[in-house]
């Protein structure tokens, strides 16, 4: 998977949806639907016939069953000769399993302890300064979190697809500071993007300075400024000129805009999205600042594409067309994931805030926690906690598997949208009046669980 | 091995057999008993018929005897091996026979939820001479629903049986099961400790049917109330150990809940994707299309509802796998239990109403089964504990409260 270059063309089938994937009658439900007919029906009462069908189902199924066994291991070997067969023998399937394995174990370990003993004690003034101190991105290349996306031919440790794993990283970080967590995973999705869908050329070109000390601050770039954005539909346009091409519109939510290296821009290209390389000093690219409601500490900007001219050899993939699309659509589902993994990193770190506060916090000469009212909101959050991150593990365990997950990407974004903000919303409520205040980092959280589930690109997994 | 949340292949079989008879037997007689409450579904024996053949092939659908806990295997594992099992089998089962129709699927033969209670805690002799038994689960009485530990009925020892006086109500298939697990105090001035339950045969002197309860929904399945006097039955019928542990207290019939209220999100799960499939299909011949790729707040408000309902629908689903692995595990799973009855059972209800919302008066009908799902999904936001209940259960266990401390 290391050289990896080509990219799907055409979205695995959905597999998963609901109402998607009608389950077909056997030659089993066949007869179960003609003996139920007729044990039901008042003939088999008047004729006193029910007891011997009743025997002959039994007898039935015993060798009915085994036969179907047989049956399907001969229809798994045939199937090997299709192309779609061919795909789903390279994915590795096993056991229903919620334990991470060793490796990932230890990573997201790693991550936690940072996130929460450097990230989040900076977190306050960071947020206050709408920009992230300059020597944390330096801390956290040591973390090699960027480079476990960058395929060892050009010096990384990706061996394989890790997009389990990345969700567990952003989950661990955001765990800290989702505002601080978002300029240090930014260079994480750009070098996962490239090693997905970039050319050779590309490859060569940018990723083994992801792999160094020094990794270049970047960003994969989707949002646009404009009510009910639609990520497949954009403002931003790409037009062909005799160089290549030439970009123009307005980009927002870039992580650490102002000291960005790189950008890979998402623009629509005869009428569907595509993924542009831009480097950071191209002429008629501007960074403006752009702070908002929460995930400050990120030092959020927008991107003025004024004829920003790029080569050919800028579109993400090299082929215009299907591929540039399916890479376009990939990254923004890993994307939404990625969001989804920070929500449910964040989220927890609420639920883990509220618990010794409301079992501390007394009123009525016991602590509030004695009281349904209160108690019944911290069992939710912990719940739904656990639903937004089920769901996005889901999903990008399925990608990893090489499995449809627009389902799952928009559905754990749903989750994100509805409980990540309730969550945050309920955390304020059971600090009460000091929620509000900035004496507690709960109104930061629910700042940034607002904007979770309006991202978009950046952490790509 | 690394995370996977998608099923193996080896549930494939579970899958298939589960769904052809909810899709060829359940569905088509849904209406039918609907409309008949009380009648015996004469059609389900057909089904008993299959499962035996089936369990004597070896390839059965787990049934109600896979909640047994899986400690009491005696396969050991290798370090880190990750066990698919029994109690993952019975929830998919669960949730694709629910899928048919969630009130045949409690009046299955030989599946009772007594039966759930025999496997999770009869010794391994009882589970012998109780095996081929239809068993069904009576703790709730007159005076107490939620509060367990309020059980009324007696069971006086005496010479080598136990003489069983009281009155059991919303006993499940009371009336159809061959067995009933009887929840009885051996001693009330030993407080909960003292509750044990009791296999009880149902044709048996001292055992009345006095009557049937008429129902929102789940019509086809009996709920009777049961009416014990000097039922006299042998020692050897008490599930577990005699003993009076009053420091362990209430585990021993509590770890019931553990196997079964995971089975009861399976329901809430399967009726809930019924009634999702039928929106689906429904939109879909109106011309409203659900795309993932858009944001929800861009499309049609009944796919944006879609997509938020389809959500919820799989976070509780995924929360009900979890607690059936944790199980599958030997992990603890309270709190996963709780949590996924919790989840199942408030979205069984919002989606299966909602649903009847979008479809309005096609859907309010009974030409179609919507309205009857949405009636259906009520009760399992109620039975083997309340949304209340297991809130009660989440929060006293992620706060660490005592029962004394939160009320």
């Amino acid at each position: 998977m290391t050289s990896h270059t080509e990219t799907r063309h055409s979205d695995p089938r959905d597999t998963s949806a609901v109402g998607k994937n009608p389950h077909p009658r056997n030659f089993i439900g066949t007869a179960m639907r003609v003996l139920t007919t007729v044990t039901g029906s008042e003939f088999a009462d008047k004729y006193k016939i029910r007891e011997p069908l009743n025997r002959i189902a039994y007898q039935g199924t015993k060798t009915g069953f085994q036969t179907l066994g047989a049956a399907n291991r001969a229809f798994k070997a045939a199937q090997g000769g299709s192309g779609q067969a061919k795909r789903l023998t390279t994915s590795p399937k096993g056991f229903f399993n919620l334990n991470p394995d060793d490796e990932q174990q230890m990573i997201a370990e790693t991550v936690r302890e940072f996130s929460t003993e450097i990230l989040r004690p900076a977190a306050y003034d960071a947020d206050n300064a709408a920009e992230a101190p300059a020597d944390l991105v330096k801390r956290s290349a040591e973390l090699g979190i960027t480079m476990i996306n960058v395929p060892e031919d050009f010096d990384g440790a990706a061996t394989e697809r890790g997009v389990v794993t990345n969700a567990l990283v952003a989950e661990a970080m955001a765990y800290g500071d989702m505002g601080l967590a978002l300029p240090l995973l930014a260079p994480s999705g750009v070098a996962t993007t490239l090693t997905n869908f970039g050319t050779d050329e590309q490859q060569r070109t940018y990723l083994p300075d992801f792999a160094g000390e020094d990794v270049p601050q970047s960003a994969v770039v989707i949002a646009e400024p404009k009510p009910l954005f639609d990520a497949f539909d954009l403002g931003t346009k790409a037009t062909r000129v005799p160089s290549g091409y030439r970009l123009n519109g307005v980009k927002s939510f870039v992580p650490a805009a102002g000291s960005s290296e790189l950008f890979i821009i998402g623009a629509q290209l005869d009428g569907r999205p595509a993924l542009f390389i831009v480097e950071s000093d191209t002429k008629g690219l501007i960074v403006e600042a752009d702070p908002g409601m929460g995930v400050r500490a990120a030092g959020m900007g927008r991107l003025l594409l004024q004829d920003v001219a790029v080569p050919a050899s800028a579109l993400l993939g090299g082929a215009e067309g299907d591929a540039a699309f399916a890479a376009y659509r990939d990254v923004v589902r890993l994307s939404r994931l990625g969001w989804s993994a920070l929500a449910s990193g964040t989220a927890k770190a609420v639920l883990d805030y509220v618990i010794p506060y409301v079992n501390e916090r007394e009123a009525f000469g016991e602590p509030i926690s004695n009281r349904q009212a209160v108690a019944f909101m911290v069992a939710n959050i912990a719940t739904e906690v656990d639903s937004i991150r089920l769901v996005t593990l889901r999903g990008a365990a399925r990608a990893e598997q090489g499995l449809s997950f627009a389902r799952e990407a928009a559905l754990a974004r749903k989750l994100t949208i509805d409980k990540g903000l309730q969550i945050g919303l309920d955390g304020i409520q059971l600090l009460g009046g000091h929620g509000f205040t900035k004496e507690h980092p709960v109104e930061r959280w629910y700042r940034d669980l607002r904007g979770a589930g309006i991202g978009e690109g950046v952490v790509v997994l | 091995m690394s995370i996977n949340l998608e099923l193996p292949k080896k549930l494939n079989a579970t899958i298939d057999q589960a769904h052809q008879a909810a899709a060829e037997i359940f569905r088509p007689i849904s209406r039918k008993y609907d409309l008949r409450e009380h009648d015996y579904p004469v059609e389900l024996d057909t089904l008993a018929s299959l499962y035996d053949g089936l369990s004597e092939a070896g390839q059965a659908g787990a049934g109600a005897d896979g909640g047994r806990s899986q400690k009491k295997s005696d396969k050991p594992r290798a370090e880190g091996a990750v066990v698919n099992g029994g109690n993952m089998q019975s929830v998919i089962n669960t949730m694709e026979t629910s899928w048919g129709d969630v009130g045949l699927m409690l009046t299955i033969p030989y599946q009772g939820l007594g039966n759930a209670a025999i496997a999770a805690v009869a010794t391994d002799d009882q589970l012998k001479s109780f095996g081929k038994v239809w068993a069904a689960m009576a703790i709730t009485e007159p005076s107490f629903g939620s509060d367990s530990a309020a059980v009324s009925t007696t069971a006086t020892p005496d010479g080598d049986d136990y003489v069983l006086n009281g009155e059991k109500i919303f006993v499940t298939a009371g009336s159809r099961a061959t067995h009933i697990v009887v929840w009885a105090s051996v001693d009330k001035s030993l407080g909960r400790a003292a509750i044990k339950s009791f296999v009880v045969p149902r044709e048996h002197p001292g055992v009345e049917v006095v009557r049937l309860e008429h129902k929102l929904g789940i019509r086809v399945s009996d709920t009777a109330v049961i009416r014990f006097e000097n039922c006299r039955i042998p020692k050897d019928n008490l599930l577990g150990s005699p003993e009076v542990d009053t420091k362990k207290g209430f585990g021993g019939v509590m770890q019931t809940f553990d196997n079964t209220r995971p089975m009861v999100a399976g329901m809430a799960v399967g009726v809930a994707r019924a009634a999702l499939e039928e929106l689906r299909r429904i939109l879909e011949e109106a011309g409203i299309e659900i795309d993932y790729d858009r944001p929800a707040a861009d499309q049609h408000a009944a796919a944006a509802e879609f997509i938020r309902m389809e959500s919820d629908f799989e976070a509780a689903y995924l929360h009900t796998m979890r607690a059936a692995w944790m199980a599958d595990n030997s992990e603890p799973n309270s709190l996963e239990a709780s949590m996924s009855k919790a989840k199942a059972g408030r979205t069984g209800t919002d989606i299966t109403n909602k649903v009847v919302e979008l479809t309005g008066t096609l859907g309010y009908s009974e030409r179609l089964l919507v309205e009857k799902w949405a009636r259906d999904s009520k009760i399992l936001d109620i039975f083997e504990g309340t949304q209340q209940i297991q809130n009660l259960i989440i929060a006293r266990r992620v706060l660490n409260k005592s029962s004394a401390e939160l009320k």
